[in-house]
């Protein structure tokens, strides 16, 4: 059961095959058995876990069952779950526990979905490698058979190993500059991050509020509009989400995608490509001819300073979002403080791991007086920018193609002692949360045995039309079905 | 050498939302610690702002009142500073783009004239926690029930040059916010708050001082004081050669002591940036105009009323129209009976002072406008002497009876107006007196006839028991006299 879709998974319980309970316990024992070796949890929720699933099946038998009924999933440790720790991955959050439900949380508990527990992330959603966990950093399934320990991605790197590895079918996650699609990309799995405004941030740890967008990830595509129809829509609390018609993101999958106009953008196709990852590319753009899109070059010409502009806006945003951990209400506070400047620095200097502070000082600085315009104010400018350069672009198309990643999975330890060459990991998925549009990464082949993530990117709202894009895509190849060894 | 004073000042209004202003917690005085604070107030992990919109519908009907511009996008930002009672670590507030522009108001100051102060802006933001240091053996105890209590901080411009003229316009401020019904005023709660920017300069200079900051001062009395205290401060120092420091100074009220609290050096660097958890508001005609229509009679518009409909002068006009409750209570006082200017003697006089003496408000006295209404009433159709006017409001403010007829009636204090018997006793007293007639008859100035009337009016109020009208006996006596 556990290599099924949740489209699967749900048909069979429908079915009467398997039980939620049965179920739960097959992806429970998988967990304990193997997690061992990718640590893509932080926290298994087996008791609670095993009693929403026998929930879960007397509101089938009683046939008051939806889609997610029954299903097990995961929860990315940024989404606050009531009465279960919530770390985000962070010694400063470790004996956090809730006592209110992210609206995503909230909204997937009402579907009737199993959560068997929360996934490792980088700390605050910082990384691209899950190695800034407090928790220790997350292994991907894939390179393992050849005995390499390679990274997953980050910052949402629990859930793409927990999904590669089949320990559980799908499982939310968060992208602040390439958090799904990175890790997606690097454990061949399918993540979609949706329009800014699409999903509501409440009870979802803030990184960088302007940035920050939860979506999901799955093996496919269908799953993927799965979550999605639990996860989107207008929520009071949050305002800055948008009041907008949910469509059903199902129904227009097998929509045939003769016509679609596809944009490559030309800066994504540089020289920080490997040959290699770039033939992966093409060849998947290619299939898209055969089901009748047509392609064009396209350019974002402000793409290039898209980096530069995030690493200016997302560490300032962070460095207050993330001075409310103090001490003083929840979580970490630091022993025996002399006083109240003591409480702070100790309790910060040992709640927050090193990138994290390293992103709160670099955020610090650019608001400081004196420097304000000169980053923050600049870096709003070349923001407003890329979204026209986005603008332009699906004038003239209806989707963007792109690699998701500049190369495959890299060894753990590798990057850690350079920030910058890290921070370049993410440099075909940064723009697209500056201008705040939907994208996916669909696996689209391998070099050297490890997964290739395509970034199709779509106008504002037009998620529909990218989970049809790679529905369709998934009809023709079996990439997304591929098992790590 | 001679100096100006020039004043500025920064007031924090709290705004009587029934919920916070991005919470739905109350903002209830005086609840046990912690019990009004959500997980939005105590900014747990992912909590979000949501706007409230009555804040906005207050501080816009405060512009409105102010002859503000309105801010017609209105962006939140965030003020970065560490402090135990701050639970996000920032506090939202507006830089930039506050949702009141310049305005003005205009005060009347005790010599008659009046002037106009400038309001620079007032902008929205959020109230921080308090701090407990009492009561927890050396540390300090975080009370959030007030952390997110909506606020109004309305600066104005450095238009003030005496302590008379800042509190002339902290008190009119009170009364604007207060009656127009945005802010309960009350100020021992700390639903006003005064800051004061002073700073001396040479007489007649154009080039100004430095200033200091003395903050949270919450009474009007205070706030001379504090006035009065760091202009001679400052005095002191220029005349020894000395410069002022630019910094903010603690006043302690009961001492009369200042202190320095932070300077200029130590000042935070807030780090402002516009809070990315919410979207500027956009501020339509529509919904000033919605504003507008919940706005009550103002102060102004008040006082220019009462002299032209009760023919009131000014000092009476603007003592009675700036406290709205006040006004009611005069108006119901003057529904009563036809003499406003007696009804706002009785209201000025007797009634305030008893309020006073009592440390009372209108509110809180123990007769209603239109009960002293009756009274005034009473004396204006003589049916009551003045004099017995006072016995009437002692045993109506004491409660022996709901009305001043019964009063009037169960004490006797009814006057006699009947002149056919008045008459008699005059008549009766005269003739009693033949000496004192003689010597009246005989004197030639009437100023000194006039002193001499008294003489008879002793004699008269004895044989009516009290009750005789005096004006009446004053009227028969100089004509039966006069002869």
């Amino acid at each position: 059961m556990h290599n099924k879709s949740v489209a699967e998974l749900s048909r069979e319980l429908e079915s009467g095959k398997i039980s939620s309970v049965e179920l739960t316990r097959e992806f429970l024992d998988r967990i304990k058995a193997e997690d061992r070796q990718y640590n893509s949890f932080i926290t298994v929720t087996e008791d609670q876990a095993l009693a929403d699933a026998k929930t879960a099946d007397e509101q089938r038998a009683a046939g008051k069952a939806s889609v997610w009924t029954g299903v097990p999933f995961a929860h990315k440790d940024i989404f606050c779950t009531n009465g279960i720790a919530t770390t985000c991955g962070s010694k400063m959050l470790a004996n956090f526990v809730p006592p209110y439900d992210a609206t995503v949380t909230a909204n997937f508990r009402a579907a009737g979905a199993v959560c068997l527990g929360k996934t490792n992330m980088d700390e605050f959603a910082m990384g691209s490698s899950n190695e800034s966990s407090f928790f220790g950093a997350v292994t991907n399934p894939w390179g393992l058979g050849n005995g390499e320990k390679r990274v997953p991605g980050g910052s949402s790197g629990g859930s793409a190993a927990a999904i590669a590895a089949r320990l559980v079918p799908a499982a939310t996650a968060t992208d602040t500059g390439g958090s799904i699609r990175q890790p997606a990309a690097l454990c061949g799995v399918t993540g979609l991050k949706p329009t800014y405004g699409r999903v509501s941030r409440y009870g979802m740890i803030a990184f960088a509020s302007s940035l920050d967008q939860g979506g999901t990830m799955a093996r496919t595509a269908e799953d993927n509009a799965l979550m999605l129809n639990v996860m989107a829509g207008f929520d009071p609390k949050d305002s800055t989400c948008v009041d907008r018609a949910v469509p059903d993101y199902t129904a227009t999958l097998d929509e045939p995608l003769k016509g679609l106009r596809i944009g490559l953008p030309k800066e994504y196709f540089s020289d920080q490509l490997s040959p290699a990852m770039e033939q992966q590319i093409r060849n998947a753009v290619k299939e898209y001819e055969k089901l009748g899109a047509t392609v064009k070059e396209v350019s974002l010409p402000n793409a290039k300073l898209a980096i530069a502009a995030y690493y200016v806006i997302a560490p300032a945003e962070a460095s207050a979002n993330l001075s409310r951990f103090d001490g003083v209400r929840y979580g970490y506070r630091c022993d025996n403080p002399k006083d109240l400047n003591d409480l702070y620095t100790r309790t910060r200097a040992e709640g927050f791991g090193g990138e994290v502070k390293r992103r709160i000082l670099v955020g610090t600085y650019a608001l400081s007086a004196g420097y304000f315009d000169a980053y923050y104010l600049k870096a709003q400018k070349v923001r407003r920018l890329i979204q026209q350069d986005f603008v332009n672009a699906f004038k003239e198309v209806d989707v963007l193609m792109s690699p998701v990643t500049p190369s495959p999975a890299f060894v753990q330890g590798e990057k850690t002692s350079d920030p910058v060459t890290m921070y370049l990991e993410d440099v075909f998925t940064i723009a697209v949360n500056l201008a705040g549009v939907p994208a996916m990464s669909v696996p689209a082949g391998f070099v050297d045995g490890l997964p290739v993530g395509l970034q199709i990117i779509g106008n504002y709202f037009e998620e529909a039309r990218l989970l049809n894009a790679a529905h369709q895509y998934q009809q023709v190849t079996d990439w997304h079905q591929k098992l790590p060894q | 050498m001679q100096w100006d004073i020039v004043i500025g000042l920064e007031i924090h209004v709290q705004l009587a939302t029934k919920t916070k202003i991005f919470s739905g917690s109350s903002t209830a005085f005086g609840a046990e610690p912690n019990t009004q604070a959500s997980a939005v107030d105590l900014a747990m992990p992912g909590t979000l702002p949501v706007p409230n919109e009555q804040a906005f519908r207050y501080a816009v009907m405060f512009g409105l009142a102010v002859n503000a511009e309105i801010g017609r996008r209105s962006v939140f930002d965030r003020k970065n500073y560490f402090y135990p009672d701050l639970p996000k670590g920032y506090q939202t507030t507006q830089l930039d783009h506050p949702i009141v522009g310049p305005g003005f108001v205009d005060i009347d100051l005790d010599d008659g004239s009046s002037k106009r102060v400038r309001i620079h802006h007032a902008h929205l933001e959020e109230d921080a926690g308090k701090s407990l240091h009492e009561d927890f053996d050396g540390m300090t105890g975080i009370d959030l029930n007030r952390a997110g209590t909506p606020l109004i901080e309305i600066v104005t411009e450095p238009d003030m040059t005496s302590a008379e003229e800042a509190v002339a316009f902290a008190k009119k401020l009170h009364s604007l916010v207060s009656s127009i019904g945005i802010c309960d005023g009350d100020m021992s709660q700390g639903s006003l708050r005064f800051d004061v920017n002073i700073s001396l300069k040479p007489k007649g200079s154009d080039e100004l001082g430095t200033r200091t900051e003395t903050k949270n001062l919450n009474s009007f009395r205070f706030m001379e004081q504090a006035i009065a205290h760091e202009v001679e401060r400052q005095m002191d120092i220029l005349e020894d050669g000395g410069r002022i420091i630019q910094e903010t100074r603690l006043y302690n009220g009961d001492r009369d002591e200042s202190r320095s609290m932070r300077s200029k050096e130590e000042a935070n660097d807030y780090r402002y940036f516009p809070c990315p958890d919410l979207l500027p508001v956009v501020i339509d005609d529509a919904f000033i105009e919605s504003a507008r229509d919940l706005l009550p009679e103002l102060p102004d518009e008040r006082k220019a009323r009462f002299k032209e409909q009760y023919g009131l002068n000014d000092y009476d006009a603007r003592l009675l129209s700036d406290d709205a409750r006040i006004a009611a209570f005069f108006e119901e006082a003057v529904g009563q009976g036809k003499d406003a200017k007696l009804a706002a003697n009785w209201v000025l006089g007797e009634f305030s002072a008893r309020l006073n003496a009592e440390d009372k408000t209108v509110l809180e006295a123990p007769i209603t406008g239109s009960q002293l209404g009756q009274l005034v009433a009473r004396i204006a159709d003589n049916t009551v002497s003045s004099s017995g006017a006072k016995k009437v409001f002692e045993a109506l403010w004491n409660g022996d009876a709901d009305n001043a007829d019964a009063i009037i009636e169960a004490q006797g204090l009814k006057q006699v107006s009947d002149t056919g018997a008045l008459e008699q006793m005059v008549d009766e007293v005269l003739a009693g007196m033949p000496d004192q007639v003689a010597q009246y008859q005989e004197e030639a100035d009437p100023k000194k006839q006039k002193k001499m009337l008294g003489g008879f009016m002793g004699p008269l109020m004895k044989a009516s028991k009290g009750q005789g009208n005096p004006k009446l006996f004053n009227e028969i006596l100089v004509r039966k006299l006069g002869g």
